[in-house]
């Protein structure tokens, strides 16, 4: 009795270890684990006698169908959740890693954070243009795009509840800053009138942004004339001619200036000669820097989130993992004991009850993450970003996070049929052969 | 009831199966009540704040700024009691990490809400003091702040007029509310309008919002519509609507919360279902035999079926009820860590209630289908074993 209790203490604790370990893995570790396992199995005399012995197993899984569903969909479940969550937060921070890079700054006031606080006058802009470190154009002028972009009023299309849109005013140079943007219906706006061009994002998110059409902000009429599209958070946004921006909301200061460096030597420039520059009060950060950093909170909170979510899921699936695994050992206790009695020991029948419920397993976390793939890939939501504004985004399914979806669920299944299996190990023959 | 100790005994007649199937019930209920307890802390939005009260902000975006000379023409709308105004601020405390909200309020803004008890002597220190602040107690206990102290606020959005960004604020005196629902809002800093007015670079006699009490809760939407009256076809529209409305409007933008955990929880029910039922049609299957004899013995085909039904039901509530206990214990523990940013007293009357629906609900189906099954049962064939 006691030197079973000191086996189970044993076996939970090497499990916690193992587990950590599993989880933390990277690929070719698994697959050298992979390798040593089918090594085994193919190659000495306990493997092949475990691959014969989870053969009856598997082969006696159709009969047992209902309970053995129990943990593939329990860890389909499992799975499904956790990819879906982690897919969120990859997306989010996805959408705003790639609006910046290292080849462009943005310029704020100094302390201002984010776009919406910050105020550059417009005797300022002219001082930026001839500091170091900023890129040229063919022609030897820098290239600086100022922007202003106003938060605005929009039916959502989904409720028709107003939200919260980023109506961006921007000069010539902004389509040069940002090459990526292409428009993809009707054409630019025209400086001067009331047009308008909507990123593809807010084209779906909002109610009334189709082109031809004509929307009412700010109590002006804007015809839509174009749709474009950037793969980033600009998507949300909506575009116009900066003159005609400030005219209509009667604001005379700029908010940012973009600026094209000269890579990341050209920004240490930059930095540089701002701090020099005693009438510039203003910071500047690469745009990479500077999205990133909008990310970084909800990611982290949507990451945790879903560790928690499919942590408790996973305790669940494990508890009915057990059951299923027990019953099935206690259901199959003459034919193990048989077994056993005709020479087959322990390792093997351990490891024909790990493989099966491995297997079962797989099964659940290929499911998992297949429904998690179908549904929620490529599927689009908002929220509010740094800027008091919608961010559009979509669910990012990536490979890596069916990967560490399928680390999981093969983890619960280790977790699942370790027990069952030792119990079967243990089992009594005379006892269970008895066994009605 | 007198057979009460009949189904316990049938419960943990099998204590591994019973106890497995318990553990995941309880990680299911206990998931369900940390979600939902978010869910309804997300939707309600302020349900308990006041619904007297009308948040009246400009129309075309949230962060255009009001004029102050609307402020006799609110006053002056028929079913108006009082009539108060403030201007958010956006400052930030040593780092943008230590995010609260920090906004600047007329002098009578106490007046407003009722709910926020303070000391009237700090209240008049504060009316005295043109830099004074007044703060919550949890941000003043989160920061170590007493009476007297300066905070060093940085604007990120007005700076002085002199173009720094320093806006040092005397605390000068500290709220709180009874409502253990709202401590959240005692992570707010409140600090003088007219200072702000004054002192900062770029607004003058501007406001971001007015806030309304009505004489009449029921004239809410038609006083509305009066103010919104006011500005139409100005270039400062305004939108007037209840506090709940406003904040409700807000926490639906963050996320769809509502989505996001009905679908989690689905995924997870569907799960339980599959495997209690899993568990159910196993321990009456074992008991066959068993149930044959109570048969036997003149028990009806209704109250085997009862008995089964009970049991499942019985099964099911008994882990629920301890997943939401845990979870009872494990969400004050989270909100006290959260720092403000996440305000969850406890769980909400309405989670329980749906939690225990679905506790019934859920053992009822499970139970459903082995109960018909024993009710079923031939006595002579169950008995032979066929």
């Amino acid at each position: 009795m006691k030197k079973q209790w000191l086996w189970n203490a044993l076996s939970i604790l090497l499990l916690v270890v193992g587990l950590v370990v599993w989880i933390m893995l990277p690929w070719y570790g698994v697959a050298a684990v992979a390798a040593v396992l089918a090594l085994w199995l193919l190659l000495t005399r306990s493997g092949r006698l475990a691959l014969a012995a989870a053969r009856i197993g598997i082969a006696s899984l159709p009969q047992r169908w209902g309970a053995s569903s129990v943990i593939i969909v329990g860890i389909a479940g499992v799975v499904g959740v956790l990819v879906a969550m982690l897919a969120m937060g990859e997306g989010f921070s996805a959408t705003l890693k790639q609006t910046g890079n290292d080849d462009t700054a943005i310029i704020l006031r100094g302390g201002s954070q984010a776009e919406t606080n910050s105020v550059i006058t417009r005797d300022q802009v002219p001082l930026i243009a001839t500091l170091a470190g900023l890129r040229k154009d063919a022609n030897g002028r820098a290239i600086i795009s100022p922007e202003l972009s106003q938060v605005v009023n929009l039916p959502t299309a989904s409720s028709g509840e107003d939200a919260n849109a980023q109506f961006r005013g921007v000069s010539e140079e902004a389509w040069a800053i940002r090459p990526q943007i292409k428009v993809i219906e009707g054409r630019k706006f025209n400086v001067g009138v009331r047009e308008l061009i909507v990123g593809q994002g807010a084209k779906n998110q909002y109610r009334g942004l189709d082109v031809g059409k004509q929307v009412k902000l700010g109590n002006q009429a804007w015809t839509v004339v174009g749709v474009f599209a950037s793969g980033d958070a600009h998507d949300s946004e909506l575009w116009t001619d900066i003159e005609t921006l400030s005219s209509a909301y009667d604001r005379r200061a700029y908010q940012s200036v973009t600026v094209g460096v000269n890579g990341k030597a050209g920004f240490k420039e930059l930095t540089a000669a701002l701090a020099n520059d005693p009438r510039l009060k203003l910071d500047a950060l690469t745009t990479r820097d500077y999205y990133s950093k909008q990310s970084e909170g909800l990611t982290k909170v949507i990451k945790v989130l879903g560790l928690v979510i499919g942590t408790i899921m996973a305790i669940g699936a494990v508890f009915g993992a057990l059951n299923t695994m027990y019953a099935a050992v206690a259901g199959r206790a003459r034919e193990i004991a048989t077994m056993r009695a005709i020479g087959f020991r322990g390792t093997p029948v351990v490891m024909a009850v790990m493989l099966e419920t491995m297997l079962l397993a797989l099964l659940g976390g290929l499911l998992g993450g297949f429904i998690a793939w179908a549904i929620f890939n490529g599927y689009s939501v908002a929220t509010l970003g740094a800027n008091f504004s919608q961010v559009v985004f979509q669910f990012k399914v990536s490979p890596e996070l069916l990967w560490s979806g399928l680390k999981w669920a093969l983890g619960i299944g280790l977790v699942g049929g370790l027990f069952p299996a030792l119990r079967a190990a243990r089992l009594p023959v005379t006892v269970a052969l008895r066994a009605t | 009831m007198k057979y009460f100790s009949l189904i316990w005994s049938a419960l943990f007649r099998s204590k591994t199966r019973t106890f497995l199937t318990l553990l995941s019930v309880i990680s299911a209920f206990l998931l369900f009540g940390l979600l939902d307890s978010v869910r309804v802390a997300f939707n309600s939005g302020g349900s308990v704040a006041g619904a007297d009260r009308l948040v009246v902000a400009s129309r075309l975006s949230i962060t255009q700024m009001l004029p102050y000379s609307l402020l006799p023409q609110i006053e002056s709308t028929p079913g108006v009691k009082k009539t108060a105004y403030a201007a958010w601020f956006g400052g930030i405390y040593q780092d943008p990490k230590n995010f609260f909200p920090n906004f600047s309020v007329g002098p009578d803004y106490f007046e407003m809400y009722p709910e926020y008890i303070i000391d009237p002597a700090q209240l008049k220190a504060w009316q005295a003091d043109r830099t004074g602040a007044i703060v919550g107690e949890s941000l003043a206990k989160r920061f170590k702040w007493k009476i007297g102290d300066t905070i060093p606020l940085q604007a990120t959005i007005f700076p002085q007029k002199d173009g720094s960004n320093a806006w040092p604020l005397k605390l000068s005196g500290t709220f709180k509310l009874a409502d253990s629902k709202r401590k959240g809002e005692e992570n707010q800093l409140l600090f003088h309008w007219k200072y702000f007015d004054e002192a900062n670079q770029y607004v003058n006699g501007q406001v971001g919002w007015y806030m309304v009490k009505l004489d009449n809760v029921d004239h809410a939407t038609r006083v509305a519509k009066a103010i919104d009256a006011i500005s139409q076809n100005s270039d400062h529209e305004t939108k007037a609507q209840t506090e709940q409305a406003f904040n409700q409007s807000f926490a639906k933008q963050f996320a769809d919360i509502g989505l996001i955990v009905t679908a989690i929880m689905a995924a997870v029910f569907f799960t339980l279902l599959l495997l209690t039922g899993n568990t159910m049609s196993q321990a009456v299957r074992d008991r066959i035999p068993e149930l044959a004899v109570l048969k036997t013995l003149g028990f009806t085909n209704g109250t085997v079926l009862t008995l089964v039904l009970v049991e499942s039901v019985l099964l099911i509530v008994l882990g629920g009820m301890i997943g939401l206990g845990i979870a009872a214990i494990i969400i004050p523990v989270v909100s006290a860590m959260s720092g403000g940013m996440l305000n969850l007293p406890g769980i909400p009357r309405e989670t329980w209630l749906t939690g225990l629906a679905l506790m019934l609900g859920i053992g009822l189906v499970v139970g459903a289908l082995p109960a018909m099954r024993a009710m079923r049962l031939k006595i002579v064939d169950a008995l032979a074993g066929r």
